[in-house]
């Protein structure tokens, strides 16, 4: 059942990316952009947790979930350290898909060249 | 002299000769319909380079070399070169010239840059300064895709008005000779901006510019649409195409019968996925060089309006906001 | 001969003559993609779950198994064909962020790993990273006071 809900819910938040894209001539990068920043919105107003606990993978997997990690980290921190969690919460809470990131990224590119369409 | 005719042209009055073309492409367009009328088709876009950019000088320096060669010449015959690219500072002819070991006008015109060269070298010939002209313009595919877009591997969509770049270079040698074809008269373009904003859309940005162009043309010769057996517009595609004709057809020109597109005639719409039509400098310049060249040395066509298609841009004048303006150089080529 | 187009004149001739894009059957796509690669994340997630790590945890690894996978799809020049199909598809999940960091890096190296790769790693990528952890320090500010 959780597979179900993790592929509608998954699939339908990036319809709705497709439709921007489609509709108002956005760059992917833009979306991108758009999607963790309404994520970090939405995390911070605690209702974006709600959609995690109901679609798991499905809503945490789209950038929607990236933001909504930052938003719930900062918050942890804040809890925590109190101020100083303010300024470390974000990126600790999204240091692990960062890190992962840039270090495939520079192996990539120490084995691949780029390739044509 | 040449003689300065109306507004914005000029009729030559010596036999300016397309002696010879060369045309070198990548794999995409050699698997397209024009295939059989290129010199050389790439195996690898790469050229046997380490880079893009690096590869499409390589294209560019071969290319010349073989039109050079098809004339039966030297390099050192030649007393100028007048090409161009899409790249910044003009990198990619720069560095495919620099072996040449010739004298180098290094021009840009965005996509519409072999109308430019083809112009500016029948200029020279005809002003009596210049033996052999070599006029030439490059394109590759992933170098401004790179420079212009996004990195190669960057997984998006491309819209439906997307044009493709093509690879590859287009060459042709102008020398004052008695042998068919000849550049009878030039119409030299004004920059044109209808305000298109959309990077994507680059036939809607060119074609107010091409419609101007040929409007001139006509105007400036007192010429009707039928006076050419072909009229060939560069890069603007199938959407280009469409608002080119309607332009013209409120001015009260129709060219629909004999007008074709270079970014339509080189790629197959349906079976190689390039959306809107090819585009780039090369798209314009190795279809003439190719295909438009060899009709008219065949005598199956013998009157031809060349007209590449440029939209003049920079990444940083997008970001900025700025419009996308465009250019068309007509080039009135004869048996 | 007519008069000139104005502007706007010309504006809608190009919105007449330029195709929408099949909007429809890219969002199908779209759903499909974007829906299994939640569902691989799903997988991935209960996999960890079964060995026992939290639910937080769980979540981390699996944004790092489809970050890496993501990024050496990337690298056999096979997630551009994807996104090619997919559209948003494969762009908005965390497979896309992967790819939007490691396709300039790998297009950039020829400029040199330090101002090529280097500097230009993050130039999709950078702006999600600055604006999210803006936000992020908007929402722990609001929060700080307000708890």
């Amino acid at each position: 059942m959780d597979y179900v809900k993790a592929f509608c819910v998954g699939g339908l938040i990036c319809v709705l990316g497709q439709i921007l894209i489609d509709k108002t001539k956005l760059t992917s990068a833009r979306i991108l952009v758009l999607f963790v920043v309404s994520g970090c919105v939405l995390g911070g107003l605690g209702w974006y947790q709600k959609l995690v606990e109901f679609a798991g993978a499905g809503a945490s997997v789209p950038l929607f979930g990236f933001g909504n990690t930052l938003a719930r980290g900062v918050m942890r921190e804040v809890d925590k350290a109190g101020f100083l969690g303010v300024i470390t919460g974000g990126l600790k809470a999204a240091s692990g898909g960062i890190t992962a990131a840039i270090v495939s990224a520079f192996v990539m590119a120490c084995f691949f060249n780029p390739k044509e369409k | 002299m040449a003689k300065h005719m109306g507004k914005q042209s000029m009729e030559f009055e010596k036999d300016i000769s397309i002696i010879s073309t060369a045309s070198t492409v990548g794999t995409k367009e050699g698997q397209g319909p024009l295939k059989e009328y290129f010199d050389s088709i790439l195996t690898d876009n790469l050229a046997g380079q380490d880079s893009w950019e690096k590869a499409e000088s390589k294209i560019a320096s071969d290319n010349l070399k073989l039109a050079i060669n098809k004339a039966g010449l030297n390099p050192s015959d030649i007393s100028y070169v007048v090409t161009g690219d899409l790249l910044n500072q003009c990198c990619g002819s720069v560095f495919g010239v620099r072996s040449l070991n010739i004298p180098f006008f290094g021009i840009f015109g965005a996509c519409s840059t072999m109308g430019e060269s083809m112009s500016l070298g029948a200029v020279l010939l005809e002003s009596g300064g210049a033996k052999y002209v070599l006029c030439g313009a490059s394109s590759h595919f992933a170098s401004a895709e790179k420079q212009f877009r996004f990195p190669m591997d960057l997984g998006t969509q491309r819209t439906p008005t997307a044009t493709w770049t093509v690879t590859g270079d287009g060459a042709a040698l102008l020398a004052v000779k008695n042998e068919h074809p000849y550049i009878r008269r030039i119409t030299t373009g004004k920059i044109i901006d209808l305000g298109i904003t959309d990077a994507n859309n680059m036939g809607a940005a060119m074609a107010p510019a091409a419609a101007d162009a040929i409007y001139q043309h006509f105007c400036d010769f007192g010429f009707k649409p039928d006076y050419y057996d072909v009229i060939a517009t560069g890069d603007l595609g199938y959407v280009g195409q469409k608002l080119l004709i309607e332009l013209l057809n409120k001015k009260g020109i129709d060219i629909s019968k004999n007008h074709i597109d270079c970014g339509i005639e080189i790629f197959d719409r349906e079976l190689q996925d390039t959306h809107c039509g090819g585009s780039g400098c090369a798209c314009s310049a190795v279809t003439f060089a190719g295909m438009l060249y060899n009709k008219l040395r065949h005598k199956s066509i013998n009157k031809v309006l060349f007209v590449p298609t440029g939209a003049l841009m920079s990444p940083t004048s997008v970001q900025q906001g700025e419009s996308i303006a465009g250019i068309a150089h007509c080039v009135g080529i004869e048996n | 001969m007519g008069k000139e187009v104005t502007k706007e004149e010309y504006g809608n001739m190009v919105k007449k003559a330029s195709p929408d894009s099949p909007i429809f059957l890219n969002c199908i796509r779209a759903f499909l993609v974007g829906g299994l690669i939640c569902c691989i994340g799903q997988l991935i997630t209960n996999v960890c779950n079964v060995f026992g790590l939290s639910t937080e945890d769980s979540g981390t690894y699996t944004s790092i198994i489809l970050v890496a996978v993501a990024s050496l799809l990337t690298g056999l020049g096979l997630y551009s064909k994807l996104g090619k199909f997919a559209g948003a598809g494969s762009v908005v999940p965390i497979t896309g962020f992967s790819n939007s960091v490691t396709a300039p890096a790998i297009e950039f190296k020829k400029e040199g790993f330090i101002l090529g790769l280097g500097a230009k790693i993050f130039i999709v990528a950078g702006p999600v990273i600055l604006y999210g952890v803006l936000t992020s320090i908007v929402v722990g500010l609001i929060y700080y006071f307000v708890r």
